[in-house]
């Protein structure tokens, strides 16, 4: 359904993206994972239209996402970002709620609060942060707020930027349970990233490991767990020694 | 020698080559703002929210500043008078200076020193934390949901600040020359009213939309362009000050030449 062919991006000097290929299929959870700084969360600016590619492709349902209509494909779309990125200036339940206040998908202000505290618990939080601003929160509190509205207009395609940075493992199982049922239930095409390996195999149905630029290694949980790349191992297991360079 | 005049050209090129670049981004933006502003949605409770912050809550910075101008004017005037014995102009040429120029001007710049700096900073910091990019994400456009607002209300609010400034202005030179320069109350009034033209105040009132324009544009476009960090929102926040402020001293000029000379 999302499909990237040979995309390139670099910032001046810095080649983050050296020809990416990738591909997520309707209804499925892909997990991107691999070192930081390695340009995960600009893959997903790519997609998004957030950042230009330098080179290659990216196909929406097998067309050119430059040629598709953005408006239509964000109305049916939702993004947690790794910064959380709320909105200062609003209430906790009018971020949430942000589609709904405004637009196509205008609703009174109380359906839509209680819209927004409806996905607030399911996220973890009482009713009660409702009306504060997101900056008398606890990070991991707003982490979960932009979740909540990432979630809040029942996308059908979502890509979550580090949903666990920040939360305690308890915290962290609640979420991976939300983002496995939102891919399940709601039949949602979802792309995570993590580096977080229990979430890794709560969530996933594809696993890619993006390395140096290029997707180093994709396949299933199984696959994941059996493959004997170095890099994957040296990886997912977190060992200091191995292919992947680090700096000390 | 010939090198470093080589060198002098050189950097004269390349600043006015950036000059105009930077020119050229600004124009198109505005145009783009223009172009946007054409076609719904329109952001009502946004407009309402920059109405109030950009216009309402700059009475005082503006009525001050209006308040002792309008008296110092006075003073000087009185001064500059009294040497070819034509103190009885302070009143017109008080209501005058303040109306044609110091109102529309020195409105324009506090408005600009604080209303510049403070959407610089805000758009800026939505920037670089992706709140700009959430917005994208949530449908709603950049442009029509945060530049279209206060664009509009610094062009409708500024004008009338001016025209607060103004009467506050006059006031300031009324206050002075009754009590310091030993006026007739009446006569100070009467002077004023009689000389004032509607036009003189109605060009200062352009004057000021034209400023209230110029400077939520440069704090939309330097927000908007801000880079990473709150180093690159500090550069954006003094960009926009500093551009706002230079943009109106030079069109104030090309105002004034447009509507004053013949
Ligand atoms: N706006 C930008 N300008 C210049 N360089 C950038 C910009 N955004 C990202 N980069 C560079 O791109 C690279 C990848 O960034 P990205 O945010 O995608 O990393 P990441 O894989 O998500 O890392 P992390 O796991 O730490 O979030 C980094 O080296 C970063 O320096
Ligand atoms: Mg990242």
């Amino acid at each position: 359904m999302i499909q990237l062919q040979n995309v390139h991006k670099s910032f001046g000097n810095n080649h983050v993206l050296k020809g990416v290929n990738m591909d997520v299929g309707k209804g499925k959870s892909l997990v991107i994972i691999g070192g930081s700084g390695t340009g995960k969360s600009i893959i997903l600016k790519c997609i998004l239209g957030l950042e230009k590619p330098n080179q290659g492709q990216i196909l929406l349902h097998g067309k050119d996402i430059n040629r598709t209509n953005r408006e239509n494909f964000f109305a049916r779309f939702g993004m947690l970002f790794q910064g959380g990125a709320l909105f200062d200036s609003l209430t906790v339940w009018q971020n949430v709620a942000f589609k709904m206040l405004r637009g196509k998908l205008k609703k009174t202000n109380a359906e839509a609060r209680n819209i927004a505290i409806e996905k607030l618990r399911h996220v973890g939080l009482k009713p009660e942060v409702a009306d504060k601003y997101p900056a008398e929160l606890s990070g991991g509190m707003q982490k979960r707020v932009s979740l909540a509205r990432a979630i809040a207009a029942n996308p059908e395609i979502i890509f979550f930027d580090e949903p666990n940075t920040g939360l305690d493992p308890i915290m962290s199982g609640v979420i991976n349970d939300l983002i496995r049922e939102i891919v399940v239930e709601m039949k949602a095409t979802a792309i995570t990233i993590t580096h977080d390996m229990s979430s890794v195999r709560a969530i996933a149905d594809k696993v890619a490991m993006l390395h140096d630029g290029k997707i180093r290694w994709t396949g299933s949980i199984e696959e994941m767990e059996q493959s004997d790349d170095p890099y994957l191992t040296q990886f997912i297991n977190g060992h200091s020694h191995g292919p992947i360079e680090t700096i000390r | 020698m010939r090198m470093s005049i080589n060198s002098a050209l050189g950097n004269i090129g390349r600043s006015t080559i950036s000059f105009l670049a930077a020119l050229g981004r600004v124009v198109l933006f505005a145009f783009e703002t223009f172009r946007e502003m054409i076609s719904g949605p329109f952001y009502v409770r946004e407009l309402f929210v920059c109405l109030v912050q950009i216009g309402w809550l700059s009475l005082p910075v503006i009525g001050l500043t209006a308040l002792f101008t309008g008296g110092a004017l006075a003073l000087q005037i009185y001064a500059g008078g009294a040497r070819f014995n034509a103190e009885a102009v302070v009143p017109s040429i008080v209501a005058i200076g303040m109306t044609r120029e110091l109102g529309p001007v020195l409105g324009g710049l506090m408005v600009a020193a604080r209303v510049a700096s403070s959407i610089a900073a805000e758009i800026g910091t939505m920037k670089v934390t992706e709140q700009i990019d959430a917005l994208v994400t949530l449908s709603t456009k950049p442009m029509k949901y945060l530049t279209i607002p206060r664009v509009v209300a610094a062009t409708v609010a500024v004008p009338l600040l001016v025209a607060v400034g103004d009467a506050i202005g006059i006031m300031g030179g009324y206050m002075v020359g009754i009590s310091r320069l030993g006026f007739n109350e009446a006569a100070y009034i009467k002077n004023t009213v009689d000389f004032l033209h509607t036009w003189d105040i109605l060009s200062g009132m352009i004057k000021g939309a034209a400023f209230g324009f110029i400077v939520a544009l440069m704090g939309c476009y330097y927000g908007m362009n801000s880079s990473q960090g709150a180093q690159g929102v500090g550069k954006a926040t003094k960009s926009a000050v500093v551009a706002a402020s230079v943009l109106i001293l030079i069109s104030n000029y090309i105002l004034t030449e447009a509507f004053f000379t013949k």
